[in-house]
């Protein structure tokens, strides 16, 4: 069962559906016990940083998703999400993420309209298995204000381009994050879901 | 590179979709699912629904309808029309939608939008506006008056200052709706496309007008918008979607394939 992580923001029955549509088991969950037996972890979000990791420690998940990544979970942040794991977000103020990876978010320079609305391209920097059947430059649909400048190297699977280059997927071993949504971005992001859920 | 968006728009009355021509006269322009699912296979980039009943029992057929094209349609999807309150965005984005378009309730009522942008984010919020362009003297700058209830009533609000305090006040998107082009497919007013473009920060979705695949074209580029909305080209089959796509990449914009 793929577990998505209700934290009171965002909409999450459409990360659901899509893993639905795609034969899978997925459940939204808005307690850490109930994730106990899930066998990915989604983190999903459309809300500000602040906000969102509120919560997120409110509802005890912040210490429930590193456990369950050392356990060996795969996990998943798409949006928000992927911006959560980072260590910190100059959003609204300085807050601290859940450090899964280390960097920070900042805003799109001036020169760019923000919110990046619509589709855009990535450019594959790593060869992973959640690439599986999705090419270099294929497009998905981002929605964001802030993206996330990533201090290692290694940890940024593909970049964007919007004003300047940055990291869209990030990643290590069995963590992953997007900052598109794939459950919006039509046939190739749903490949890009069922790649992770096939993830063990 | 972020590809400049094509929307297909469904205007939706008592479950089917119509053309509005100069925001009057309806015509069956067919069946809502079967025209989202033909646009989400042609890769329209996202689809919006308006409700133009905007009545309770309107709402629920749009919403009903939202929830079984989301089922099987992975783009995104946003609906509009006859919002009043509050309570109605949560309801419509809870039901499925990923935006809701806000049009005349924020004339009414501006605070819903802090409070929806507060509560849902402002990627969610769109802020729609009805305008008419005003008479000005000869070379004096051009001017638009904001008009609601589905553009039957003047407000006397200038559009300009409209835009800048919709997005002050936290609309992620703005779509404009030109009244004097709407229905006619003389092509969208590209002057206010260009002069809102220019004062705010956020995308800018053009509707209103297009007739042809050569008038997106010059509302992406000279217009400076980032998305081109079009209801009846693409209803009644004078062009499909990839059709319009090719015409745009060979000019040169970036669209997605």
């Amino acid at each position: 069962m793929i577990a998505i992580i209700d934290y009171g923001m965002g909409n999450l029955r459409s990360v659901e559906k899509a893993f639905e549509f795609l034969g899978f088991e997925a459940r939204i969950v808005d307690r850490p016990d109930q994730a106990e037996a899930a066998t990915h972890l989604v983190l999903p979000g459309d809300a500000a940083f602040g906000d969102a990791m509120r919560n997120l420690r409110q509802a005890g998940w912040e210490e429930a998703i590193h456990q369950s990544i050392e356990r060996g979970k795969p996990f998943l942040g798409i949006c928000v999400g992927l911006q959560l794991m980072f260590s910190a977000s100059e959003e609204l103020g300085t807050h601290q993420g859940l450090g899964l990876l280390s960097g920070r978010c900042r805003r799109f320079p001036a020169t760019e309209r923000v919110p990046q609305i619509g589709w855009n391209q990535i450019s594959i920097k790593q060869d992973v298995d959640l690439f599986d059947g999705v090419p270099d430059e294929s497009f998905f649909y981002f929605v964001h204000s802030y993206y996330v400048a990533a201090d290692e190297t290694n940890d940024c699977l593909a970049t964007t381009d919007y004003g300047l280059e940055y990291t869209s997927i990030a990643g290590r071993q069995h963590v992953f994050g997007v900052q598109f949504h794939p459950e919006k971005s039509q046939d190739i992001g749903l490949q890009l879901l069922k790649n992770f859920a096939a993830i063990n | 590179m972020l590809a400049k968006r094509i929307i297909p728009c469904l205007d939706v009355k008592n479950g089917r979709n119509v053309r509005g021509v100069k925001f009057s006269a309806d015509k069956d322009a067919g069946d809502p699912i079967e025209l989202a699912t033909r646009y989400d296979r042609e890769r329209a980039d996202e689809l919006v629904f308006y409700d133009i009943t905007a009545s309770a029992d309107g709402r629920a057929i749009v919403m009903d309808l939202v929830q079984q094209v989301s089922e099987q349609i992975f783009i995104p999807l946003t609906v509009g029309g006859g919002i009043r309150t509050f309570d109605d965005v949560r309801q419509i984005l809870k039901g499925g939608a990923d935006k809701v378009s806000i049009n005349s309730a924020a004339v009414h009522t501006p605070e819903i939008i802090n409070q929806s942008a507060k509560s849902f984010g402002s990627q969610c919020i769109v802020g729609a506006v009805d305008v008419l362009r005003r008479q000005v003297p000869a070379g004096e700058q051009p001017a638009w008056e904001i008009y609601i209830n589905g553009g039957r009533k003047a407000t006397g609000i200038d559009a300009l200052a409209w835009v800048d305090e919709l997005v002050q006040r936290g609309v992620g998107e703005l779509v404009l709706n030109s009244i004097d082009a709407d229905g006619t497919r003389d092509g969208y007013d590209l002057e206010l496309n260009r002069a809102v473009a220019d004062r705010v920060e956020v995308p800018i979705v053009a509707s209103g007008g297009c007739g042809s695949d050569e008038h997106i074209y010059q509302v992406l580029t000279e217009g400076r918008a980032s998305a081109a909305l079009a209801a009846s080209i693409f209803h009644y089959g004078d062009y499909s979607i990839p059709q319009v796509k090719d015409y745009l990449e060979k000019k040169g914009v970036v669209v997605r394939q």
